[in-house]
Order: C-alpha cells, then structure tokens, then sequence
C-alpha cells in the first residue's frame, strides 16, 4: 500500500478554450463496463449550451479566416497530442468496456483519421470548386466555403473515434463547433478537449458539452445561431424531432450512414458553394 | 430690321405629327391554348380523379386563358406509381441514351422556343423581351448542358460510383414556370430519376406545353409526370411516401414547413427559398454601367425573383448623385403589356402577389422611408405596380429585412467595405449579392466576405445552366446548375 494519495481529475466542460464546470451546478456518473462509477462528470445545460454557441460564433470569423495551410497544421498538431497521450484514451476507452487491443487500436486510428484530415484543409477546396464555363465573357468559380457554426451529436461509440470522426471534417473548411460527447462513454471527449486547449486551437472553435443528448439536443437543433447540426451520432428516437426543430432556420442537416467513416464528401456536407462572376473585358 | 417678321408661319396644310408611342406587340395567337388540360401522367394526359380544375388567367388582362387539372392526393398518387415504375428502366438506361432523349428535347424547345416564349408571357406577365431573350434559351441550354452529363456521372465526383436516387418530386414557382422546370426536370432525368412534377398554380401551361413535347419526343412514359394544382398538391407530393428526393423552389415560409413534413424520413430534400439581395455601389464603380446593373438587378421579371437585389447599398461619398441618375433612369422605365417587345416591367403575377406588394410598399411609407415611382401611366386592367425606390430606408424598417418579390428597391447607404459587408450580411437570407468597384482586390475581399451563394461583381442577374446557384442561411441549401446541381440527384456510397 501506497502511502500517497493520487489526485484525481475533475471531469468538466470545455466552452471558449476554458473549462467551466455547468452553470447548473450538475455531474452525472460515469461507469465501466461493470457499472461501477469511475467518476462524475459535468452534465451540461440548455444555458452551457448557449454559451457554447456563443463562444462558436465569436471564434468564427478568425478560424475561418484562417489559410488551410495553417488549420492543417493546426490539425495535425492535434493529432500528436492524441498520440502524446495515447495511454490516457486508451486506458479510458478500456473503463468503457473494450480490450486493450481493441482500445490502442481506436486511438491509433483516431490519430491517423486527424493526419488524414489534417491534409485536406488546403486540398478540399481544389476537389470541391471548379471554374465553370458560361456562355458568355464572364470569370465563373465556384468554391466551398465553411456554412458557420456547426453542432455535432457524438455517436455512443466508438466514445474516440466516433468524436473525432464527426468532429474532423467539419473542422477543416473552417467552421466551429459545438459537440455532445458519448453520453454513456465521457472520459475520452474530456481528454481529448484537454488535448485540443495545448494543440493551437482557437478558444471557442470546438467546444466540447458532457451531458444528455436528450436534453440538449432539442436546444441545439433548435438554436437560431447555429448553421448546421450533424444527426449521425443522435440517439434514433431524436433524429425527427430535431429536424423539426432544425427547420426554424433553415439548418443544413448532415446524418450518414457509418458513424466513424472519413470521407472528403464529409467535408463537403459542412459547406456551402460560392459562386462568384465577373465580367472579362479590356 | 424692323420690316422682318420673326413670327413662325405654320403651313395650314400640315397636320402637326403625333410622336405618341408605337407598341411593337407579338402576336398572341403564335400559341394555340387549349381550353382544358389534363394531369400528364404516364406519357398521356388525362382528367383527374379529383374532377376539379382551375382557371389560369392572364394577369395582364385578367381574362382566363384555359382550365386546367387540379391534382389531389389520389392523382399524385397515380402520378408516383407511373414515375415509379418507370424507373427501374430509365435507371438502368445507358447514359449515353439518357443524354439523347434530352438532346432531343433541348432541340425541340429551341424550335418552338416562339410559341412558348408567348405561352409564358400570356400565362405569368412577364416582358415579351425577357421571356424570348432569357427565359427560353436558358431553358434548352438547361436541357443542353444535362444531357451531356448523362454519360459522365462517374467523373463528376471523384471516388463515388453515383447513381440515381429515385422518384424526384419537384415543386416549382412561378416566377421562371418554364426556366425552373427546366432547372429541375434536366438535371434529375440526366442522373437517371424519375419524375413528378408539380407547376405553380397560377403558371402551369408551359409545364403542360412541356410535356407535350416530352411525349412528342419518345420519353419513355412514366420518366416525366406533371401534376398541376395549389399547395395542397404541393403538400401530397411532399408527403408522398413513395418519393425518393423533394426538390422545392419557392418561400422560405414554405421551405420550412416542408423541412419539417419530411422530418424524420429517409427523402433527400433540396431547398431555394427566399432572399434579400444587397446590392452594393462603391464611389469608384462605374456609375452609368452600376445604374443600368442595380435597375437590371430589381425590376427584371417585375422583381419576382429570389436573388433580385432589392437592397442597394450606396457609399455616402456618391449616394446623392447616384441617386439622381436613378430617379432619372426609373422614369425612363417602360411599364405595361407584357406582349409588346418595348416592354421593360410587365404584369404581376397576381392578384395576391400585388396586394402582397402594396401592403410591404405601405409598410415602407408608414415606417417613415421616403418613396420614389416614376410618373409612368399604368394599363386599366390587369395587376400592374410602378417601379418603387425607397430611400431614407434604415436595416430595421420591414422593406430592407423581408423579401417583397416586386420591383421595389430600398436604399441605404455605408462609408467603409466593413460596414458594407456588415449590413449586407443582416438578413436571415442568403442567396445573392452585387458589388460594383473598380478596385479589384476589394471585389474579391468582398466577395470573400459577403455569406451568399452568389456573388456577382460588376454585372448582375446572371445566369447559366453551368453556373451553381444557390443560398445560404434561410435561402435554402443544395445547389442547382453545374457540376454541384447533379449531386441533389445522385446518391452513392461514401456521400
């Protein structure tokens, strides 16, 4: 028996680059695969979940602003974090009940999916535009732009891989977002927030929200300032309700197939395409 | 000098001339009208169950121009089946006989692009000059441009397989009838779906033309179906559960509620919805091309037109003579018969889309914006509104936030590319924007900065079947034209 006392980490929000604990004072327990509580986490609000958009919004414009070249530096940068820690997530995927193989191999993939993403923020735009050729003496391009801030329902699991995932490609044409962790499987997404604050990445481009996706999806799906919610990871049984609520301003709905596929038409469902013209002439 | 007389002498024998105007109309009877049309419904027309049909009437005269078929739930009903059967078959055709069909009908639409042009004037009100000149050709070009797609679906998008979704339902405006059939019905058909289509209901000739000549040209019965009728039709072929995609152009009010019928579905769904256009002058633009631009941009089509640009900007430095030259340019507006090829503003839409305007217009008045219509006489009959510029008009006032859809331009002004960009930007909507400099770094800054699907710089109202088109925020999302309109109607694995 040791004769030290470990200190044990405090589970909390990630809202702006900071970590706030919920303003409604609230933690929900999080168990392993035999149901023993491991620890308690913050569990967020309709409130936490404003101030989350709201960090989103205000952090827009400068990651927007940023060139491609530097968010996939910036993404990549994330990726050796995930790495640096890779014994953390691993041993925290593992309290969520997978083996040891089962878990290493979750991290190793998440930090692979962040280099292969990392890449495409100053590709995307060359796959994704075009010049188009009109009939007339114009200058015609078209080319993606981020549609703003975007919310993002975690799927249960892969607790990781699944965040990253959806989190990923919707970070790369410059948008922010606002995420529901796995509400069965929190740790990683809490880390992993711990990872994104040492990784340069802007306060309030992703802020990461433990909590019940049944209380807070209805706010998200229903919240004026945010452009776009990605459904994949929601919980069936909500997926109509928040696309009703999505219509209040006209949101752009993602929901795919597989929770934790990587594709550069991801990237895409969390754009818009701008078409600009100009006339040639002397 | 005394003995000169000064005095005019008129010749008693010259009658003084009359340089009075002279009408240059088309000849409305280069289209024959039915009295009655059907549903279009598995390559033939017929009556509909519903045994109800409405009146479609000229809205310059307000004379009924024919009876035609109002689709309810039973004959969207019937129309899917078709449309459904049909497209096993038209799914699995190669594209390059996809692509032949649609040829055919881009040929066919250029040789009677006369009769139709009229038809489309008749029925909607719109300038002779506009549906001729830009309405028509872009309807072939739509068909032109998609047919060639037919056999290339596998390089348009790198790494997917695509292939078709299914039965497309289609509910378009009034606006463009036959332009946005054109932008629907091409693009779907190219990628191999099926269709049922519904025509607005003050407009739904052209469609009906259109089927005419789809049938004419061998299109396999059941690929295209048109199901006229108002927004309860509408709504059966949202709801229809045997529909694989919904394509809707039209109000954002509208927009919504289909978002939310589809809610929860597996229908893919594509939305153009309302918009504010700004239109933006900068002091160095090229002041006589950004006047004939802004007029081009609010009074084409009546201002029935999603993108218009209905909010002009004016830097401050200019605004006062950029607002005169304005003025001057609205008196020289012709408004009047849509049939006479002089005509500049034609007919409203209708009865409802007038009152629409005036109430919007009175709302302007009543907040305290200051309003300008040239002195121009209006026809008797017939729904018909002057040319309207607001100035005085600030962001708040109900003219510069919701879409009036008639030619009615609100004025404000800015000092600096950010406040531009700034007040561009508050609005709900997002469809379009123009800026006029001649500075070209700053068009591209703006153009960076102004959150719409389109942007165009020193021109507007531009169009091609090669161009996407499309909104932002509350104007809607998917794309139509180009190389991005074919995904609305394709679905492959890893999409």
């Amino acid at each position: 028996m040791t004769d030290r006392l470990d200190v044990r980490k405090t589970y909390k929000l990630f809202i702006g680059g900071q970590f706030p604990r919920s303003e409604s004072g609230r933690s929900y327990p999080a168990v392993d695969g035999d149901g023993a509580i491991v620890a308690r986490v913050a569990q967020a609000s309709r409130k936490d979940l404003r101030d989350a958009v709201r960090a989103a919004r205000d952090a827009f414009g400068g990651w927007s602003g940023r060139t491609g070249y530097n968010r996939g530096q910036i993404l990549y940068r994330v990726a050796e974090m995930v790495e640096d820690r890779a014994g953390t997530f691993s041993e925290q995927i593992r309290i969520g009940g997978a083996s040891k193989r089962q878990a290493d191999r979750e991290v190793a993939a998440t930090v692979d999916r962040l280099v292969w993403y990392a890449g495409w923020c100053d590709k995307f735009a060359q796959v994704a535009g075009n010049l188009n050729p009109v009939a007339g003496p114009f200058f015609n391009i078209s080319a993606p732009e981020p549609v703003g801030v975007v919310g993002v329902v975690s799927p249960p699991e892969p607790s990781l891989l699944g965040l990253v995932s959806r989190m990923a490609p919707a970070l790369v044409p410059g948008n922010t977002i606002v995420l529901i962790a796995s509400y069965q499987k929190p740790l990683p997404a809490v880390t992993f927030a711990e990872a994104l604050a040492t990784s340069d990445v802007p306060g309030g481009v992703v802020n990461i929200l433990t909590g019940d996706p049944a209380e807070l999806l209805p706010w998200m799906a229903g919240h004026m300032d945010i452009d776009a919610i990605d459904l994949t990871g929601a919980p069936a049984d909500q997926v109509a309700p928040a696309e009703e609520a999505s219509a209040e301003n006209v949101k752009r709905v993602v929901r795919t197939a597989t929770v934790d596929s990587q594709s550069p038409y991801l990237i895409a469902g969390f754009t818009e395409t701008k078409t600009v013209w100009h006339p040639k002439g002397q | 000098m005394t003995d000169t007389d000064h005095t005019p002498v008129l010749h008693p024998a010259i009658e003084p001339l009359d340089w009075g105007y002279a009408s240059s109309r088309e000849a409305a009877d280069l289209v024959k009208i039915s009295e009655r049309y059907g549903l279009f419904v598995d390559g033939d027309f017929y009556k509909p169950a519903s045994k109800r049909y409405m009146t479609s009437i000229n809205p310059a005269t307000e004379e009924p121009l024919a009876e035609v078929a109002e689709a309810d739930e039973k004959d969207v009903d019937r129309a899917v089946t078709a449309a459904r059967k049909a497209f096993p078959g038209w799914a699995k055709l190669s594209g390059a006989e996809r692509a032949k069909y649609l040829f055919r009908i881009a040929r066919m639409l250029q040789e009677r692009s006369r009769e139709l042009a009229v038809l489309e004037t008749l029925d909607g009100g719109k300038p002779i000059r506009e549906s001729r000149d830009v309405d028509l050709p872009l309807v072939a070009a739509h068909f032109f441009y998609n047919a060639g797609w037919a056999d290339k679906l596998e390089y348009a998008f790198s790494g997917l397989k695509p292939e078709p979704i299914g039965v497309a339902g289609q509910v378009i405006p009034w606006n463009f009838p036959l332009l946005m059939l054109a932008w629907k019905v091409a693009p779907a058909l190219a990628a191999g779906n099926t269709v049922v289509l519904k025509p607005a209901e003050t407009t739904p000739l052209s469609a009906l033309h259109f089927a005419q000549i789809a049938a004419e040209a061998g299109l396999p019965p059941g690929v295209l179906n048109v199901v006229p009728g108002a927004g309860a039709t509408g709504a059966a072929v949202v709801g229809h559960p045997d529909i694989d995609k919904i394509a809707f152009t039209g109000s954002t009010e509208v927009g919504k509620e289909i978002r939310r019928r589809v809610a929860g579905t597996d229908k893919r769904l594509t939305l153009e919805l309302g918009g504010k256009g700004a239109h933006i002058v900068f002091a160095d633009a090229p002041l006589d091309q950004a006047i004939e631009g802004v007029v081009n941009g609010i009074f084409f089509n009546q201002g029935h037109v999603c993108c218009a640009g209905s909010r002009l900007f004016v830097q401050e430095s200019i605004a006062d003579v950029f607002l005169d030259k304005l003025k001057s340019r609205l008196e020289k507006l012709r408004v009047g018969d849509p049939l006479d090829k002089n005509t500049d503003v034609g007919a409203i839409n209708s009865a409802a889309q007038l009152q629409r305007i005036e109430m919007l217009v009175e709302a302007g008045r009543e907040e305290g914006a200051e309003m300008f219509q040239p002195a121009c006489a209006l026809p008797e009959r017939g729904f018909f509104f002057r040319p309207t510029l607001f100035t005085g008009v600030s962001q708040s006032h109900r003219i510069a936030q919701e879409e009036i859809f008639g030619p009615v331009l609100s004025t404000l002004t800015f000092r600096t590319p950010d406040e531009a960009v700034e007040k561009a930007n508050n609005t709900p909507y997002g469809l379009a924007a123009g800026v006029w400099t001649t500075k070209g770094s700053r068009i591209l800054w703006m153009a960076d900065r102004l959150r719409s699907g389109v942007v165009w710089a020193n021109t507007y109202n531009k169009f091609d079947p090669a161009s996407p088109f499309g909104g932002y925020k509350e104007s809607g999302f998917g794309r139509e034209g180009g190389r991005h309109g074919l995904l609305a109607y394709l679905k492959a694995e890893g999409l």
